[in-house]
């Protein structure tokens, strides 16, 4: 009774395109975000904000990404972990102040503020632009300004967006999993490289890069003094652009070459779909989001990070069986797959370990029987997956009560 | 000769080894994807799983006794005998066959003609449900292998070699496990082409791998056939277990072998069994060089995590069918 488009009469161009074309929807998309903005940061807690809610908005973020490059685009991509490290690490070095080494040539002391970078000390010596230049002896250092975390935060995404073109470029030549294969080249390679090459995490002697204290407006949204509603809101705020934009773009032009070249990239070629552009977009679109969730990953979410440990090949599994759950080339499914596989393992230590008191590491193994069962069940039984199912559950409701 | 130049001709005899191992295990990936057009990524967690079984069985523990003791609050471990190696080998092969078969009739039968990418992440899923299995039915703890598999390096060689270098070279270092593996590797990749070419089943699964429907119309059973192929591998990957549990521990890390194996079977061509030994040996030697003369000296090491990809990806942009691959001719 509710849920049709029947006596919904659109009068402008405008309604006719608005991005819920049925009222019912609008009113459900109203009311979560009323509870999402209005209600959980209130009653949030430490608990809930780190086990569930954050990784929840940020993997949902991750898998939007992998989705407009595997669900819309049809290319199958395995570097998700390594994407998500290119948006953390340039988030690390944006917010710690990004820094350029060059030669220096007459360097002559003139006794002015000393700072230390990278262990060793420079005399500042000038101002350029946005950059403080500091010398010593060997180098001229070109110092960025610390950049606020949310701007760092879509900066990285940018970042990680150039990086993924990159490593997106042989997508032209090679398809299908040779394709997937092609892309641990990039999950491995960028693990290497931010593991060796010590500039990335400002020479520290552990390796691992830090979440400095940073501060929008007077609270602490970076650091470990971060209050947990406003880890919850700055991960939230981006979920929901990201996703407007997301599914925006996948009603546009733009999504609609991504998914003519997934369906049959050749006919998409004939009718004059530019396979270079709409791969690259797509590779490009899916980086920026992948990266921008690896940055609040970092610097919101975990606070300290070991590159191998956090942003492995098994980082790039899970955010794929996420999109696998949750249905391919579907934007809810994104949320619903996050969802899924957030909950999944906290449910399941909960009944496990909490209620009938098995060790940890047996649970842990069940966890991983079940995921894999599940990923083979929803290929078998519904290959669109959670999303497919909430849209046959709309279709019955648009017949409900009266089905013929 | 000098020293310098001897010890990269060792490099690369360790690489050719090496690259004899992937060799192994990009084996059973080809067996399997010409048969039925599945890429099996689960192929290094069923090397990981058959070894685990193979010591399981061989110490006498209880499967599952982890499980069974959080349950029911027991304190099962083993059952108290040890099975010889041979007899404990043949368990292992009958349970990856009846693993085959459930793989076949569970999963793979209900995807026929589903997108290659599907059953790509199918496998995947295998992957992760056979790696939880086989924690919870083995434990997850390092287990030592002990097959009686000689270890060590071969003195014989290096004493042969010693005279071949000036005063500051002691011989070639060569692994004895390396050349055991090498030789058994060699033996098993000859019994398969014997196998595919002379026997009734050999000359069946070519020809499903040929055309399904082909195939079917000739009264050859599909199913039979897959079940075959899926026991093969799971063979294939009995031994690759054996080798690299034998030299590193059976642990997690034996089944990240396969994706060593994956830039083999991109370099060599996922439809063809010389292209993956080919393969298998280019990387191997080719990413023990690059570590010796550029990545350890100027790139401050362990580039072999990523070398082989590399070149793979390089590789591919040039001739994406691999090296030995069938034309990939493609039709609106």
């Amino acid at each position: 009774m509710l849920y049709r488009e029947a006596g919904d009469f659109k009068t402008s161009y405008h309604a006719d395109n608005q991005t819920f074309p049925i009222r019912f929807d609008r009113i459900g998309f109203w009311i979560t975000m009323v509870i999402a903005f209005a209600v959980i940061p209130f009653v949030i807690n430490d608990y809930w904000a780190n086990a569930i809610l954050v990784p929840f908005l940020i993997y949902a973020i991750a898998a939007i990404g992998l989705n407009i490059l595997t669900g819309y685009c049809g290319q199958v991509s395995l570097g998700t972990g390594g994407f998500m490290a290119v948006g953390a690490y340039a988030c690390y070095k944006l917010m710690t102040g990004l820094d350029i080494y060059f030669a220096s040539e007459g360097f002559v002391s003139a006794g002015g503020e000393m700072i230390s970078k990278g262990g060793e000390s420079f005399e500042v010596t000038g101002q350029f632009l946005f950059f403080t230049i500091a010398q010593n002896a060997e180098w001229t250092v070109y110092i960025l300004t610390q950049i606020n975390p949310v701007i760092a935060v879509i900066l990285a995404g940018f970042v990680t967006a150039a990086v993924g073109v990159l490593f997106g470029l042989p997508s032209l030549r090679i398809k299908g999993f040779y394709l997937a294969v092609a892309t641990l080249a990039a999950q491995f390679f960028l693990v290497w490289l931010f593991n060796k090459i010590s500039w990335f995490y400002n020479y520290s002697a552990s390796g691992q890069i830090n979440a400095p204290e940073r501060f929008v407006s007077e609270f602490a949204v970076t650091g470990p003094n971060t209050a947990p509603w406003a880890q919850y809101m700055v991960c939230l705020i981006f979920v929901v652009v990201c996703a407007l934009i997301a599914r925006n773009l996948t009603r546009g032009t733009v999504g609609r070459s991504w998914m003519a070249i997934r369906d049959m990239d050749i006919a998409a070629e004939i009718i004059g779909v530019n396979p270079l552009k709409a791969k690259l977009t797509a590779f490009a679109v899916s980086s920026f989001f992948i990266g921008i969730s690896g940055a609040l990953f970092f610097s919101v979410y975990l606070g300290a990070v070991e590159v191998g440990e956090a942003f492995g090949i098994q980082k790039s599994f899970l955010v794929l069986f996420m999109i696998i759950i949750g249905g391919l080339g579907s934007i809810f499914g994104c949320f619903a797959g996050a969802a899924f596989l957030v909950l999944l393992p906290v449910a399941l230590k909960v009944i496990g370990v909490d209620v009938l008191g098995w060790p940890t590491d047996i649970v842990s193994h069940l966890n991983l029987v079940i995921v894999g069962a599940l990923i083979m069940f929803f290929l078998i039984k519904e290959p669109h997956g959670l999303a497919q199912i909430w849209r046959l559950a709309k279709e019955k409701l648009r017949l409900w009560p009266f089905p013929y | 000769m000098s020293a310098d130049f001897l010890y990269g001709i060792e490099v690369v005899i360790n690489g050719l080894m090496a690259g004899v191992l992937y060799a192994l295990v990009a084996l059973g990936f080809v067996l399997i994807f010409k048969a039925s057009g599945i890429f099996n990524y689960a192929q290094g967690v069923m090397a990981l799983f058959a070894a685990l079984t193979l010591v399981g069985i061989m110490e006498g523990q209880v499967p599952f006794s982890h499980l069974i003791n959080a349950i029911f609050g027991t304190e099962v471990h083993h059952f108290g005998w040890e099975v010889p190696a041979l007899l404990a080998i043949a368990f292992t092969v009958l349970i990856m066959i009846a693993f085959a078969w459930a793989v076949q009739r569970f999963v793979f039968r209900h995807l026929v003609g589903q997108e290659p990418i599907i059953l790509f992440m199918a496998t995947i899923g295998l992957a992760y449900f056979l790696e939880g299995v086989g924690d919870l039915m083995w434990g997850s703890d390092i287990k030592t292998l002990a097959l009686g598999l000689p270890q060590g390096g071969s003195l014989w060689v290096e004493n042969l070699t010693n005279g071949l270098g000036g005063d500051d070279f002691y011989g070639f270092f060569i692994d004895k496990l390396d050349m055991v593996a090498t030789v058994v590797a060699a033996i098993l990749v000859v019994s398969l082409i014997a196998f595919a070419q002379y026997t009734k089943q050999g000359r069946a699964m070519r020809a499903v791998a040929d055309d399904h429907q082909a195939a079917l119309s000739v009264g050859i059973s599909l199913n039979y056939i897959w079940v075959l192929v899926w026991s093969l591998a799971g063979i294939v990957a009995l031994v690759a277990g054996v080798m690299w549990g034998a030299k590193s521990g059976v642990q997690f890390s034996l089944s990240l072998i396969a994706l060593k194996a994956l830039p083999v079977l991109m370099l060599g061509g996922f439809t063809s069994i010389p292209g993956a030994i080919v393969g298998g040996l280019i990387i191997g030697v080719g990413e023990k060089l690059f570590e010796y003369t550029i990545g350890a000296p100027y790139l401050g090491g362990a580039t072999e995590n990523w070398f082989a990809y590399m070149l793979a990806l390089i590789f591919l942009v040039f001739r994406p069918q691999g090296l030995f691959g069938e034309k990939i001719i493609e039709r609106v």
